[in-house]
């Protein structure tokens, strides 16, 4: 008998269904079940959880039995600098204003790629930050403060 | 004749000035994000959907319309062109139309695509209008258990459709139940799963969930392998078909708009197996089946046709029951939502311009794509050269400020991250985003409607199985899961979506 290989896809799979059931199916029961007559808010949830948990459960059985293709490349560059710069927006809108927002939102962007240089990606946002002004700020009138308070203006 | 009031007064309301510019736009911005490679419909319409939120409610959804025809078309010319299909239903153009671009037939594919899709739109447009109305008669008569039957049968078939795993599909739909719960219970008012974040009492945002789990992830996969990506562009000349075309494109298209508008009506996405079982129906009554795969017409026109059919058709669930076929229709409820409409049988008979005047626009969204996209193909092939790198932080500014003019919520910023990191490591675990969004979208309806049924019946579940309608639902619901879990076919499945890859 060969000693128990796991397929690592399926396995980080089956535990992250895991653990995700398990939060929602504690958060539900935080909150009140009630009964099948007058469901409580925490009633639905948990039997969704409670079948999440249970999907985990067969993914991660599956896993010790198939061998599936391994993950592949990961765009770690891309997640470094990619996923902040919704944040980085978020952050700034308010405080800083929609232009100089969104000029570094775009900058920061550009970075994700490798084959990106530095003058490219100054001249792209400075241009894609004109162009979305006047698009959504001027054409379509979005409320947003140009410059906000941060800047003293 | 209703009928020719009802369309009369569709076709009144989507030609007006104004809505005419919407659905143009619409249909140019759906092209010219759509083309862009690896950038499908769904993540196509999810990252302009913000942008219809300042418009008037028919306008919106109309330019909405046009953006999803667009999208879908320019997925087409990418499978043609450069053999990379944006969205798995124009996989199977990519097939023969690919190879004809590789014998210098690109332009005739090109258009053969665009005509068969022209004259299955038309034909569906028409059946949109024809079955729509009785069927919200029907709809009309459904109380709480059969809306919740309803959407367990839409939920199933996304998983029968969903590539991959079952059990991974099934995971999904009710993870993506679970996230559209977040918020406040409507029925208590106590808060669920936000954290103890006041701004999340609301629900978590739809833009946010789809552009993040559709479009970040989109852009993470693309950048995985930035380095080995090339392009290679077949040459686009001599745009009308020849007369042979012509004379060989006719049968199969006819057959694709049959299958395609049958399919459609479909939930969970049936305009994806319309592609397929066209492109199956044409290989076998074809006089030359070895000629598939090498650049047959009949490959491009039947699949194109049933595609463009079955994404017509799958309005009718939509604006009869209120019930999305597939993610993009899921992004229109999310639309409809947002402009204050519920989406249901009272559609049709409370806002009647806005029922037909979205139907009539589907004709007119089809016929700009045939007037518009055949002259500018070269507009859209020169698009396809430009480098990825470049558009990404453009896609990036514009779901920011999308999402962020949905409600000015900066934690709905907050949420596109996170939900681009969960939707590309589900993606990277080999899990469908679609059942996902689906099920997001269904969730809050699910319950509510599950809770009154209960309520209703006195707390006795046999009330699903009692109400004839309810019922016979739930029995198609347990057919189509057991015919998925079948070994035949499941095998026959996988070897399908083999194909497909």
């Amino acid at each position: 008998m060969n000693s128990l290989k796991f397929d690592t896809t399926n396995l980080i799979c089956g535990l992250l269904f895991m653990a995700i059931g398990i939060f929602f199916a504690y958060q539900s029961f935080e909150l009140d079940l009630g009964t099948a007559f007058r469901m409580g808010p925490g009633y639905f949830p948990f039997i969704l959880a409670c079948a999440l948990m249970l999907f985990g459960i067969i993914i991660l059985v599956q896993s010790a039995r198939v061998q599936g293709e391994p993950i592949g490349h990961i765009a770690w560059r891309g997640m470094l600098f990619i996923l902040p710069a919704p944040i980085l927006f978020g952050l700034t809108v308010r405080g800083l204003g929609f232009v100089p927002s969104l000029f570094m939102t775009a900058l920061f962007a550009c970075f994700a790629s490798g084959r990106m240089k530095p003058l490219t990606a100054i001249v792209l946002s400075v241009a894609l930050t004109i162009f979305c002004v006047l698009v959504f700020s001027y054409g379509l009138g979005l409320p947003f403060r140009r410059f906000g308070p941060w800047l003293g203006l | 004749m209703d009928l020719l009031n009802n369309l009369a007064l569709g076709f009144s309301t989507a030609s007006s000035l104004a809505n005419l510019f919407f659905c143009l736009i619409g249909v140019l911005l759906g092209t010219l994000i759509g083309v862009l490679p690896g950038i499908g419909p769904t993540a196509t319409i999810a990252m302009l959907l913000p942008i219809t939120f300042q418009l008037e409610p028919v306008s919106s959804l109309i330019m909405l319309a046009g953006i999803y025809y667009g999208a879908q078309y320019g997925g087409s010319t990418t499978a043609i062109l450069i053999n990379l299909p944006g969205e798995s239903s124009s996989a199977v153009t990519a097939i023969d139309g690919y190879q004809m671009a590789r014998k210098g037939k690109a332009g005739a594919a090109l258009a053969i695509a665009a005509l068969g899709s022209f004259f299955a739109g038309t034909v569906s447009t028409f059946l949109v209008a024809i079955f729509a109305p009785p069927l919200t008669e029907i709809a009309l008569q459904f109380g709480a258990a059969e809306y919740f039957s309803l959407m367990v049968v839409g939920l199933v078939s996304s998983i029968a459709l969903a590539h991959g795993s079952m059990v991974k599909a099934l995971a999904m739909v009710v993870l993506g139940l679970l996230l559209g719960l977040v918020g406040t219970d409507i029925y208590t008012g106590t808060p669920r799963f936000t954290l103890g974040i006041r701004e999340y009492s609301d629900g978590l945002n739809f833009v946010a969930v789809a552009v993040g789990v559709f479009g970040i992830a989109e852009i993470l996969r693309n950048l995985e392998n930035e380095k080995s990506r090339t392009v290679l562009m077949a040459k686009v000349s001599g745009l009308m078909p020849t007369k042979e075309d012509f004379k060989a494109m006719i049968a199969p298209v006819l057959r694709g708009t049959v299958i395609g508008s049958v399919l459609g009506i479909l939930p969970g996405g049936g305009a994806i197996l319309a592609a397929f079982a066209s492109y199956t129906i044409e290989k076998k009554v074809s006089k030359n089946p070895q000629e598939f795969g090498q650049g047959a017409v009949a490959g491009v026109a039947g699949p194109e046709s049933a595609n463009n059919a079955g994404a017509q058709t799958s309005f009718i669930p939509l604006l009869t029951l209120g019930i999305p076929a597939n993610p993009v229709m899921a992004l229109m409820i999310g639309a409809m939502i947002i402009q204050g409409i519920v989406p249901g049988p009272n559609v049709a008979t409370e806002q009647p311009a806005l029922f037909w005047g979205i139907i009539a626009s589907m004709w007119i969204g089809n016929l700009m794509l045939v007037v518009l996209n055949l002259p500018l193909i070269g507009l859209w092939v020169k698009l396809l050269t430009i480098p990825y790198y470049v558009l990404f932080p453009i896609i990036m500014a514009f779901c920011s400020i999308g999402v962020y003019s949905v409600n000015s919520n900066v934690y709905d910023l907050y949420s596109v991250a996170f939900f681009g990191l969960i939707g590309y490591v589900l993606s990277k675990l080999r899990c469908e985003p679609a059942p996902l969004l689906l099920g997001f979208v269904l969730g809050p309806l699910l319950e509510e409607n599950l809770r009154r049924a209960m309520i209703l019946s006195r707390g006795d579940p046999s009330t699903f199985v009692t109400r004839p309608i309810s019922a016979t639902l739930l029995f198609i619901a347990v057919v189509v899961l057991v015919i998925v879990f079948l070994p035949s076919v499941k095998a026959k499945r996988e070897a399908v979506f083999q194909e497909e890859d």
